[in-house]
C-alpha cells in the first residue's frame, strides 16, 4: 500500500494555497485530513501529481455562530464538534454525527470540508448538511461563492467545487426554537460507512405542527440523497406515528442503493425506512414533540 | 489452586505481570520490520487479477527502468534452480512462482526486487503480465461434477478434483443407530473461510552470506526449527545444508495458525537473496495478507443427529465437503488429512459416530490452517454444539437437560470416545452447572417467555464443548515425519540465576512468564530471575514451534522434565554438602532441608553455586539440562459458555448482553495469562459468528479481501466477557495443565449461533450459517412477519 510518487505542498496562507491550485490544476488535489484522500492514492485507486495541504493555512478551523448561522471552518477537525459545547448543546444532530464517523484517530484528522468535499455518498455529514439546509462557501482566486448543500453533490465523488476551489467554510441557518435533529446511522462496525443512515432535522410550530422537515440519508444511491417527498409530506402535520411511518415509507422510495457487502438493495432500502422513522421520532422528541 | 510457591518466588498459581510487557507496551519490541541490515534492499510481489488464466508472458523491460529497481524474479528464474514449485505439508505441491498459469486471484506472479519500498511498489505496477482467462471453479460441489474443469492439470493423470477421501468410526453402527432411532434430526451447517488477520501481516529478511555459505532468514514464523528442516529438505539441491541455516523468529505479533506455513514469499526472498547476495526484506501489506495467505475453516458440513424420545443421544453420522483451495497446504501436523475432526462426538457419550471428509480443488487460495484450533475441532465443536440445539428444539426439550443427560459422567473419564480419542480428564456436569448458576440460567428462561409474549427476540445459547490439544503424541502427528515433541534446555548460572531455551515460539501467549513459572515451580528460583528465549534456531534445542495449544502441553512439561533432572543434581549436591544421605533429604520448593532436622538445610542458590565452586569428587561441574517430551497423550480442555442475546425486529442487529465463559484447562499456570487468552480467544470466537467472512463471486473474485469489508470485531463491538473456571488436572501431564489459548475461539461461535437461533426458536428457526449478520436476520424477521 504505496502510493505512487507526487509532490507535496505546504501554503502557509489561502492565497498561496489557493495560487498553487490554479497553477497545478486538474493535477493537484487539496489535502485537509488525508483520511479518504490518502487510503486512495495508496491504494493507487487515485493519483495526483501535486498535493496542496491546507493544513497550515491560518483561519479554517473553527465552531461559532454569527450572523444567524453556525459557521463551521472548512478545515475543523470531526473531533473538534466532538469537543464543542456548543454543538453539544445547541447541535444534537452534528454530534451525533461526528460520533458515528468512524473511529477517534480518524476523527482526530478528518475535517468537516473534506468530509463534504470528498463527494462520497457513504460518508456521514452530506445527509446532516442537507438535512440542517447548509450552504458551502467555496473560495478561489476570483472570490468567494456559496452553494446550496442540495446543489452540492453532483455524482458519485464529484462535488460542484471547481479545481480551484477550496471549501472554507460551511453554514448551517441557526434553527428556530422547537427544533430538534438526529442521526442514526446502522453500520456493521465501528469505523465503517453507513448500511444505511438518516439524518432528520424537524422545527415544530406552535401547535406542535411540523414547520420544519429536513432529512438527509446516506450510502442510499450514487450521491448523498435528500428526501423531498417525505419531508414536504410533513410540513404541516402533527408528527405522530402514522405520519412518521408514511415519512419514513417516502424516503425509502427516494433511495437507490447498490448492492454490495454492507447488504442487498431490498435490505438497504428498509434499513433507510427504519432508520428514518427512529431518527424522525428522536428529532421530534429533542423537538419537544411528544 | 493454592500456590505452593510464595510470591517472591511466583511459581505456578501466581498471576504475575508478564515479563514480556515492558518492552512490547514501550513499543521496544523487535518484529521483523524492525530489523535494518546493513546494504539490505526490498522485495515486492507483483499478484494475479484473476483466479485461473494462462500467463501468456511476462514483460519486466518497462519494470526494470524504474529507478531503483534490481531485479524482476519469475516462474522461469526459480525454474533454472528447480525451486518454482515446493511440496506442502499434507504431500501436495503448491507454486512458488508460476511458469503456465494461476490458479486464485492474488496469487504470486512475480517479485520485484528494488533498494528501497517505494521503488519496489512501483517495479510492481510496471511489470506487464498478459493473462488469458480460464474457466474458474469456486463451488466445491460443481467441483466434483464429471464435466467441472480439471484445476491441477500439472498432475499427470488427474482427472477430476478430488483431494482425499477420510474418514472414521464405525459405518454399520451408526446406520443402524439412525435408522432405528426415534428422532434423527438433519442439518447442513457451512463453516465460512475466515481469516487470522493477525496485527502483524508475514515477512522475512533473507540474508544469504556468499562469503561462509550460510543463510539467515529473520521471519515470521511459528515453527523456526520445522522450517529450518524444511528448507534443508526443499533447497538441498541447491546446496543449503541444514547447519547453513538459522532461523530466527523475532517478537511476533499474533501468529493464530497463519504463521505455521512457508509461504511463497519467504521463499523467493530467500532464492533472491541467493542470487543477489544482499540480504533482501519482503513485509506483506495488509490486503495481500487476507487475500493470499492461508485460510481457516471452509467446511461444508451436513450432520445427522439421532436420538431417543428421552433425549439420550444414539448415534451422529457427519459428512464434509473440505474446500482446500487449488492446493492441499493445510498447516495441519497430525496423520489424519481432516486433522482432529473426529472430535465431533463432543462432550456426549456416543455409542456410534461415523466422520467423513472429501477434500476438493477450487481456484481460491490455499490452506487451511489451525486457526486457533489444533485443526478442525472448531469445525467438529460447531457441528455438534449446533446438532445438540437443533435436536433440543426438535424434542422441545432444554437445551441444558438434553446436554446434562448425555454429557460424558465425570466417573467415565478416561473415556474412550466412538470415535477412537481418549479423552484424558473432564467434569463436564461441573462446568455447565457453574455457568448456569452463574448467569441465573432459571431466571433467563422465565424472562424470555414473557418477553417472547411482548413481541421481543431473547435468546439464550450454551456451548458444551470439548477440545482437543498437544499435538502430540508421536503416534498421531508428525511434521514431514519429524515426531511432534518439544524441548527445553536450562543452564543455571552460578549465582542461581537461570536462563531456559525451548523448541517453541511465542507469538503472544506469554512464554516468557508462564515458561519461568512452571521452573520456579519445580526449583524455587524466583521467576524474575529466569530468562526464557526462544527462536533463534542456532541457539534453542529443536523443536516443532507454537500452534494448536501445545506449547504447555509438549514444552512446557518438558521444562518442568528439565527442571527435575536439575533438582536431581541439586539433591546429590545438597547431600554432599550436607553430608547425609540423598534419601535423608526433603525438598520444598527453594531448598533441601535433612529430614527431621529442618535447620540443616540448603537452598538452591548455595547448592548452585556448589555446583560450580565445591562440586562432589566423581560428579561434573554445573548444572544444566536437556529434556525433550513427547506426550503420552493429548489434552483435552473443556468449558460451558452460555450467552444472551437481544435482537432489533427493525434491524436485525444481534447484541450480546451478556457471555459467561467457564473453562477447565486443568492446573493453571498464571490465572492473569489465561484470563487473557480467554477474553481474547471470546473475541475471536464472536468475529466469524457475528462478523468475518471471505467470500468469492462467481470469476473467483475474493469478497471481504481487506478491512473494508473483513470485519474484525474492536473494542466497541465486543460485550463484557464474564470468565470462571474449574480445575480437572490432567492426570498424564507432569503438572496437570492443559492448553488454553485454542478454548475460547472454539467453544464462542456456537454459544453465539445457538443463542441466536434460540431467540428465533419459537417461529421455528432451526439453523443459521455464520456470520449471522444483521441482514441475514433481517430476512428470517420479514420471512416470517415479525419485522418491524
Ligand atoms: C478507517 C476510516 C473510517 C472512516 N469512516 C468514516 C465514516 O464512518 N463516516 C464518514 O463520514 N467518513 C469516514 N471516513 C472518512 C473520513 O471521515 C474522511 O477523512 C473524510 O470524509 C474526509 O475528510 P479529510 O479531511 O480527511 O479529507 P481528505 O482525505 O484530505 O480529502 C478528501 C477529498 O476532499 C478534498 N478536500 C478536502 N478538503 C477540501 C477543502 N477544504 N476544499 C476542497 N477540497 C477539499 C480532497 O482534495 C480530497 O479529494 C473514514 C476514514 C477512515 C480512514
Amino acid at each position: 500500500m504505496i502510493p505512487a510518487a507526487f509532490d507535496y505542498h505546504a501554503p502557509n496562507t489561502l492565497a498561496e494555497a489557493m495560487a498553487l491550485l490554479a497553477r497545478y490544476g486538474e493535477a493537484a488535489k487539496v489535502l485537509s485530513g488525508g483520511q479518504s484522500l490518502l487510503p486512495l492514492l495508496k491504494l493507487r485507486l487515485g493519483y495526483a501529481d501535486h498535493l496542496v495541504d491546507i493544513g497550515r493555512v491560518p483561519g479554517l478551523e473553527y465552531i461559532k455562530e454569527e450572523d444567524g448561522y453556525l459557521k463551521i471552518g472548512g478545515a475543523t477537525r470531526e473531533v473538534a464538534l466532538e469537543r464543542s459545547d456548543l454543538i453539544r448543546s445547541k447541535y444534537p444532530i452534528l454530534l451525533d454525527t461526528a460520533l458515528v464517523i468512524a473511529d477517534p484517530l480518524v476523527r482526530n484528522r478528518a475535517t468537516v470540508g473534506g468530509n463534504l468535499a470528498h463527494g462520497d455518498p457513504g460518508n456521514d455529514h452530506p445527509a446532516t448538511m442537507l438535512a440542517l439546509g447548509a450552504e458551502v462557501v467555496a473560495t478561489s482566486p476570483k472570490g468567494e461563492r456559496t452553494i446550496p448543500i442540495e446543489k452540492f453533490f453532483t455524482g458519485l465523488f464529484t462535488t460542484a467545487l471547481k479545481p480551484d476551489e477550496i471549501l472554507t467554510a460551511i453554514k448551517v441557518p441557526i434553527p428556530a426554537s422547537r427544533s430538534g435533529g438526529a442521526y442514526v446511522k446502522l453500520e456493521r462496525k465501528v469505523g465503517d460507512l453507513a448500511t444505511a443512515a438518516t439524518a432528520a432535522q424537524v422545527t415544530l410550530g406552535k401547535n406542535g405542527e411540523v414547520e420544519r422537515a429536513g432529512i438527509g440519508l446516506t450510502n442510499a444511491g450514487p450521491t448523498p440523497i435528500k428526501a423531498t417527498q417525505a419531508e414536504n409530506y410533513l410540513q404541516g402535520k402533527k408528527p405522530d406515528d402514522t405520519a412518521i411511518t408514511e415519512a419514513a415509507r417516502l424516503a425509502a422510495q427516494a433511495t437507490a442503493p447498490t448492492v454490495d457487502r454492507r447488504g442487498s438493495v431490498e435490505y438497504k432500502r428498509e434499513m433507510a425506512r427504519v432508520l428514518t422513522a427512529r431518527a424522525l421520532t428522536q428529532a421530534v422528541q429533542w423537538a419537544g414533540g411528544h | 489452586m493454592v500456590p505452593q510457591t510464595i510470591a517472591e518466588v511466583g511459581g505456578m498459581g501466581h498471576s504475575i505481570k508478564r515479563k514480556e510487557d515492558p518492552r512490547l507496551i514501550r513499543g521496544k519490541g523487535t518484529y521483523v520490520d524492525d530489523i535494518q541490515l546493513p546494504g539490505m534492499v526490498y522485495m515486492d510481489i507483483v499478484r494475479s487479477p484473476f483466479a485461473h488464466a494462462k500467463i501468456k508472458s511476462i514483460n519486466s523491460e518497462n519494470a526494470l527502468k524504474v529507478p531503483g529497481v534490481l531485479a524482476v524474479i519469475t516462474g522461469e528464474t526459480l525454474a533454472q534452480y528447480n525451486l518454482h514449485w515446493m511440496p506442502t505439508l499434507m504431500s501436495d505441491t503448491q507454486m512458488v512462482l508460476p511458469t503456465e498459469k494461476v490458479m486464485y486471484q492474488a496469487q504470486e506472479v512475480a517479485a520485484v526486487i528494488a533498494s528501497d519500498r517505494y521503488a519496489a511498489a512501483d517495479g510492481v505496477e510496471a511489470v506487464e503480465v498478459e493473462y488469458d482467462p480460464l474457466p474458474v471453479v469456486v463451488d466445491p460441489f460443481k467441483a466434483l461434477q464429471p464435466d467441472a474443469p480439471v484445476l491441477r492439470t500439472d498432475k499427470e493423470g488427474k482427472k477430476d478434483n478430488h483431494i482425499f477421501h477420510w474418514e472414521a468410526g464405525d459405518n454399520e453402527g451408526t446406520n443402524r443407530a439412525i435408522d432405528e432411532a426415534d428422532v434423527v434430526v438433519k442439518q447442513d451447517i457451512y463453516l465460512p473461510r475466515i481469516h487470522v488477520a493477525s496485527i502483524e501481516t508475514c515477512g522475512c529478511i533473507a540474508d544469504f552470506d556468499r562469503v561462509m555459505g550460510k543463510l539467515t532468514v529473520y521471519m515470521t514464523t511459528q515453527a523456526p526449527h520445522a522450517v529450518r528442516t524444511v528448507f534443508a529438505l526443499v533447497a538441498g539441491h541447491v546446496g543449503l545444508s541444514e547447519e547453513k541455516i538459522r532461523i530466527i523468529s523475532p517478537d511476533i505479533g499474533g501468529g493464530f495458525g497463519g504463521k505455521v506455513p512457508v509461504y511463497p514469499g519467504y521463499v523467493i526472498a530467500v532464492a533472491a537473496s541467493v542470487v543477489l547476495g544482499k540480504p533482501i526484506k519482503w513485509i506483506e501489506d495488509r490486503i495481500e495478507n487476507l487475500q493470499a495467505d492461508s485460510f481457516a475453516r471452509d467446511y461444508h458440513i451436513t450432520a445427522e443427529l439421532a436420538a431417543k424420545k428421552d433425549g439420550t443421544m444414539t448415534g451422529l453420522r457427519i459428512k464434509t465437503l473440505a474446500d482446500h483451495g487449488y492446493t492441499d497446504a493445510a498447516a495441519n501436523p497430525s496423520k489424519f488429512p481432516a486433522g482432529m475432526f473426529s472430535i465431533c462426538t463432543g462432550s456426549y457419550d456416543f455409542k456410534h459416530a461415523f466422520a467423513e471428509v472429501d477434500g476438493v480443488y477450487t481456484n481460491k487460495p490455499p490452506g487451511g490452517i489451525a486457526y486457533r484450533c489444533s485443526f478442525r475441532v472448531t469445525e467438529a465443536v460447531h457441528a455438534i454444539e449446533r446438532m445438540t440445539d437443533v435436536l433440543a428444539h426438535e424434542l422441545k426439550m432444554d437445551a441444558a437437560d438434553l446436554r446434562l443427560k448425555n454429557f460424558i459422567p465425570a466417573d467415565k473419564f478416561p473415556y474412550k470416545s466412538a470415535l477412537g480419542w481418549e479423552y484424558d480428564s473432564g467434569n463436564y456436569h461441573g462446568a455447565l452447572e457453574k455457568a448456569m448458576q452463574k448467569i441465573g440460567y432459571a431466571g433467563l428462561r422465565k424472562e424470555q417467555a414473557e418477553k417472547r409474549k411482548a413481541g421481543e427476540l431473547m435468546g439464550i445459547g450454551i456451548s458444551s464443548f470439548t477440545e482437543i490439544v498437544g499435538a502430540g503424541p508421536s503416534k498421531h502427528f508428525d511434521i514431514l515425519g519429524l515426531k511432534m515433541f518439544d524441548s527445553c534446555e536450562i543452564r543455571i548460572h552460578p549465582t542461581g540465576k537461570a536462563i531456559a531455551r525451548f523448541g517453541t515460539k511465542s507469538q503472544g501467549q506469554g512464554h516468557e512468564t508462564t515458561y519461568a513459572q512452571i521452573i520456579a515451580e519445580e526449583l524455587g528460583i524466583p521467576a524474575a530471575h529466569i530468562e526464557i528465549e526462544e527462536g533463534d534456531t542456532d541457539t534453542a534445542p529443536y523443536g516443532l514451534g507454537t500452534y494448536a495449544s501445545r506449547s504447555t502441553p509438549t514444552a512446557g512439561a518438558a521444562g518442568a522434565m528439565a527442571a527435575r533432572k536439575i533438582r536431581e543434581k541439586a539433591k546429590k549436591i545438597a547431600a554432599h554438602l550436607l553430608e547425609v544421605a540423598e534419601g535423608d533429604l526433603e525438598w520444598e520448593p527453594g531448598k533441601f532441608s535433612v529430614k527431621g532436622a529442618p535447620q540443616k538445610a540448603k537452598t538452591i542458590q548455595e547448592i548452585v553455586f556448589a555446583a560450580y565452586t565445591n562440586h562432589p569428587p566423581g560428579m561434573e561441574p554445573g548444572l544444566e539440562a536437556v529434556s525433550y517430551y513427547d506426550p503420552p497423550n493429548l489434552t483435552f480442555p473443556f468449558g460451558s459458555y452460555i450467552c444472551v442475546v437481544d435482537l432489533d425486529r427493525g434491524t436485525g442487529e444481534v447484541k450480546i448482553r451478556r457471555f459467561v465463559a467457564v473453562d477447565d484447562c486443568g492446573n493453571i499456570i498464571n490465572p492473569m495469562i489465561v484470563d487473557g487468552q480467554i477474553h481474547g480467544g471470546l473475541t475471536m470466537g464472536m468475529a466469524p459468528a457475528l462478523l468475518e467472512e471471505i467470500s468469492y463471486d462467481e470469476n473467483g473474485n475474493v469478497q471481504g479481501g481487506s478491512f473494508m469489508d473483513y470485519l474484525l470485531p474492536t473494542a466497541v463491538e465486543t460485550p463484557q466477557w464474564e470468565t470462571d473456571k474449574t480445575v480437572t488436572p490432567s492426570p498424564h501431564h507432569p503438572f496437570g495443565a492443559k492448553g488454553v489459548g485454542e478454548s475460547a475461539t472454539v467453544g464462542a461461535p456456537p454459544a453465539i449461533a445457538n443463542a441466536i437461533v434460540d431467540a428465533l426458536a419459537h417461529l421455528e428457526v432451526r439453523h443459521i450459517d455464520i456470520p449471522i449478520t444483521p441482514e441475514k436476520v433481517w430476512k428470517i424477521l420479514k420471512e416470517k412477519g415479525v419485522a418491524l
